[in-house]
């Protein structure tokens, strides 16, 4: 194969943006013929090599050859002039326009000077046919379609500018699977008339379904490139996640908790059953009762964080039932969640955190002032007592309820925000990567922390990318998979492998 | 508060000295059959639907609004009390005057529902929400006065925008009445905190158990109340409700007070003292124009040339680059360092 000259080879690719390396030294080769993807997790930098290789970011040093030819994109544009077609996600065509216009957008075919809609027409039903598509009328509107014929249409597109490179990012995501099939056919079709094809997406059987090779990523950096029949599927997970985790599980341990106790006779503080929302997880079924931790273990991007926004309403699930104390609830927005006394720290600290132009106070009380309403003011005596006594027990710094949030350290930061749920005491704390981005004297405090909560008899589910945390402090783990919940392991002496071998299961 | 405070009071406190120099009895008060008159008082007094109006449209900014209909609810409230006037029995009673005013202030919390409803409940765009009265709003008016102007003379009407109580002009007094009542309302309760959380981060402020939808409800009913008040203002000044130029434009001078003020437009912090700051400024610059004889041509080229100085003066990147163009002509005070 190394006779062959690749379609795209990229050479020593960075990308830096203030404070973060997003790409450092990434190869990557692309050949004529093949479905290659590109995997890691998120964060790992596969967008940014994307957006490198059509010209939406411009590359800080490396080299980017196409078709033989040395590139130095500066615009999507002249990516695409290069023969490179993108379908992203959520797909990008104009949904008012009909389908023959899509597909024909800026290269209309023309005849004295105006639009031949003749050939305009002609020429979409032949791409399309193409495609298999022939049921789609060319003139019908791009919206009147769903979401996978609409992605399909983005394809024909990329077929009718005959492109030699096409990158389709996460196409699946929001399909099913008869969709996904007709997209696989797709995509086989294409590969084998020699359009090379980027593939990129989180669902790890499709992956080896669909793809020859991959390229696996991780902190910007390139793990390497493997054959996808040579590469297993625990063998790609602990390269996506990275081996320093046996390094990390020598730190500061947490001192093993008490298991609780879950006899059937207990309540659970919370019992989701067959809980879904369509495009985000289903069948999800999980109780969680008082002082019990509940870990979920999962990729990034298996849909972790869905599952906690299903709980906390802050997505509305649309299939399943979830029981509060045994009695059936519709959580509707987080305001409900609240009031069945649930917290959530998200992973996303300063987008759905912090408020950051608002002192530590503020933030601190926010939960609870939102709670009482904005006609009860909570008292400036009482604010100042529980405000000294969080920044006390949780060592925020600097101590000083006046400062900016956003001026605080990120493990402040997160400190500031679990507090802001701890003085609404809740009976469920869900933390969503609550360690994630911090120093390890921070990390350690949060996770003595959950245990302590716990053994007070608060109910937690803890979201975390490092299984061995996970491990520490769940009394139970649910693991995710593809949106699923596929299988629920008691903690008594579960290694990390133990783990990765159902994450990694399944079909095989 | 303090820091945010400072340019905007520089600013003031440069043009009011200006104008000293120029007219040296500027700053002077003085005693006529029991009122106070000065310059000073003039630009409050004129200033003070322009203050009324900045109030409510800063809160509404802290929510990352904008509420351009305040100009038409002016006009409506005018026409809808003059009009009630009009058509009393009693066009001259005292308590003709006390239910124009309450209809004034009625439409004006109708509308600012109806603004509400549209920016909160519906999920329209602010801009584009407060558009459909701004435009729609004049209309309105004119509907209510039959497209002509209403006069009415009713003394107690006039009062409000014309007389005085204890020697201050009555609409200087019920704005620094509604300056307080906001002030009181939003920092003794916790609406102003959550105005603010609502205006940095939206999202965040959602997943903590925030009702964003009621705190953008109240901060657009305000607004439009408080334009209400000014259009009863402007309306009994001159003692005639005149549906096509009553209170226009004033939702720009309102919008330039607020960010003249130190509030950022991006929603957020906001600061109401600021904000009367801001109006006296741009009442003051009026007012300039007239003592320093600027030809009449000159003057928009001239308010534009302060409005911008100071919301430049107030930009941090502007700020660091005055700081270095002081910083740099010192050669030889610096060691250089070399990278």
């Amino acid at each position: 194969m190394n006779e062959i000259v690749p379609v795209v080879e990229m050479t020593d690719i960075a990308i830096g943006f203030p404070g973060v390396k997003a790409l450092d030294g990434v190869n990557f080769r692309l050949f004529q013929g093949e479905v290659h993807a590109l995997m890691g997790e998120n964060g790992a930098g596969k967008s940014t090599l994307i957006k490198a290789l059509t010209g939406v970011y411009t590359i800080d040093s490396g080299t980017i050859t196409v078709l033989g030819e040395h590139q130095q994109f500066q615009t999507p544009a002249a990516s695409q002039a290069a023969g490179i077609s993108t379908v992203y996600q959520e797909v990008n065509l104009c949904p008012n326009l009909t389908v023959e216009e899509n597909v024909l957008l800026g290269r209309e075919p023309r005849r004295r000077g105006s639009i031949d809609w003749k050939s305009v027409r002609s020429r979409t039903r032949e791409v399309l046919a193409e495609l298999h598509l022939n049921h789609v009328d060319p003139g019908s509107l791009l919206s009147s379609h769903s979401i996978a014929v609409q992605q399909l249409i983005a394809i024909a597109r990329s077929v009718e500018i005959n492109a030699k490179v096409l990158i389709l990012d996460e196409p699946t995501s929001s399909l099913d699977a008869d969709e996904v099939r007709q997209l696989f056919r797709v995509i086989r079709d294409l590969r084998d008339r020699g359009v090379a094809i980027l593939f990129v997406s989180h669902f790890l059987e499709q992956v080896y379904e669909i793809s020859d090779r991959m390229t696996v990523l991780r902190n910007g950096k390139l793990v390497g490139e493997y054959l996808t029949r040579d590469l297993s599927r625990m063998g790609l997970i602990s390269k996506m996640i990275g081996k320093e985790m046996e390094a990390l599980a020598e730190l500061d341990q947490a001192p093993a908790r008490t298991r609780a106790r879950t006899g059937s006779e207990v309540t659970p503080f919370v019992e989701a059953r067959g809980l879904g929302r369509k495009g985000s997880v289903s069948k999800v079924d999980l109780a969680i009762y008082p002082g019990e931790v509940v870990g979920l273990a999962g990729l990034l991007g298996a849909g972790r964080t869905e599952i906690a926004r299903l709980f906390f309403g802050a997505d509305r699930a649309d299939e399943g039932t979830i029981r509060v104390k045994g009695v059936s609830q519709k959580i509707r927005s987080p305001r409900t969640a609240i009031d069945k006394r649930i917290g959530f720290c998200s992973e996303d600290r300063k987008e759905e955190g912090l408020i950051g132009d608002l002192s530590v106070r503020d933030n601190l009380m926010l939960a609870m002032q939102a709670s009482k309403g904005w006609a009860r003011r909570i008292p400036r005596r009482v604010q100042d007592e529980l405000v000294a006594e969080y920044i006390a027990t949780l060592d925020i710094r600097p101590a000083n309820p006046d400062a900016l949030i956003r001026n605080l350290s990120g493990g402040n930061q997160q400190k500031v925000l679990l507090a802001r749920w701890l003085i609404t005491s809740p009976e469920l704390l869900i933390l969503d990567e609550p360690t994630r981005g911090i120093d390890i004297g921070a990390k350690t405090q949060i996770q003595k922390l959950v245990n302590k909560l716990a053994t007070e008899g608060m109910s937690i589910l803890f979201i975390s990318s490092e299984l061995e945390e996970v491990l520490r402090l769940s009394d139970r783990v649910a693991v995710i998979k593809d949106r699923e919940m596929v299988a629920e392991i008691k903690n008594d002496d579960v290694s990390v492998e133990d783990v990765m071998t159902v994450i990694a299961g399944g079909s095989q | 508060m303090t820091n945010r405070l400072a340019w905007p009071v520089i600013a003031l406190a440069a043009l009011v000295l200006l104008n000293q120099v120029f007219r040296p009895d500027f700053l002077s008060l003085r005693m006529q059959d029991g009122h106070l008159y000065g310059s000073i008082i003039d630009i409050m007094r004129n200033g003070a639907p322009t203050i009324l109006i900045a109030l409510g449209m800063t809160l509404v900014i802290a929510t990352r609004g904008i509420d351009l209909s305040v100009g038409a609810v002016v006009a409506i409230a005018g026409a809808a009390s003059c009009a009630y006037i009009a058509a009393s029995p009693e066009p001259a009673s005292p308590v003709t005057a006390g239910m124009a005013v309450l209809i004034a202030v009625l439409a004006g919390l109708l509308l600012g529902v109806w603004n509400g409803f549209l920016v909160s409940t519906v999920g329209v765009q602010p801009i584009i929400a407060t558009l459909v009265l701004m435009t729609a709003g004049r209309g309105i008016a004119q509907l209510i006065t039959g497209g002509q102007i209403v006069s009415v003379s009713n003394d107690h009407y006039k009062s409000i925008g014309a007389g005085y109580l204890f020697t201050l002009p009555i609409s200087i007094l019920i704005t620094a009445a509604v300056f307080v009542l906001a002030a009181v309302l939003t920092r003794r309760t916790a609406l102003g905190t959550l105005i603010e959380a609502v205006g940095i981060n939206p999202v965040a402020s959602r997943l903590a158990g925030l009702r964003s939808r009621n705190i953008i409800w109240i901060v657009y009913v305000f607004s439009a109340v408080c334009a209400a008040l000014a259009g009863l203002m402007i309306s009994s000044n001159v003692t005639a409700a005149d549906a096509n130029n009553a209170g226009l434009y004033i939702e720009m001078d309102a919008i330039l007070a607020v960010v003249i003020g130190g509030t950022s437009l991006a929603g957020g912090r906001y600061t109401l003292a600021g904000t009367v700051v801001g109006a006296f400024i741009i009442q003051t610059l009026t007012t300039t124009v007239y003592t320093l004889g600027i030809p009449p041509e000159v003057t928009l080229v001239f308010k534009a040339l302060v409005v911008i100085t100071v919301c430049l003066l107030q930009a941090p990147k502007a700020r660091n680059l005055l700081r270095s163009l002081k910083a740099a002509p010192q050669p030889g005070t610096k060691e250089k360092v070399a990278i």
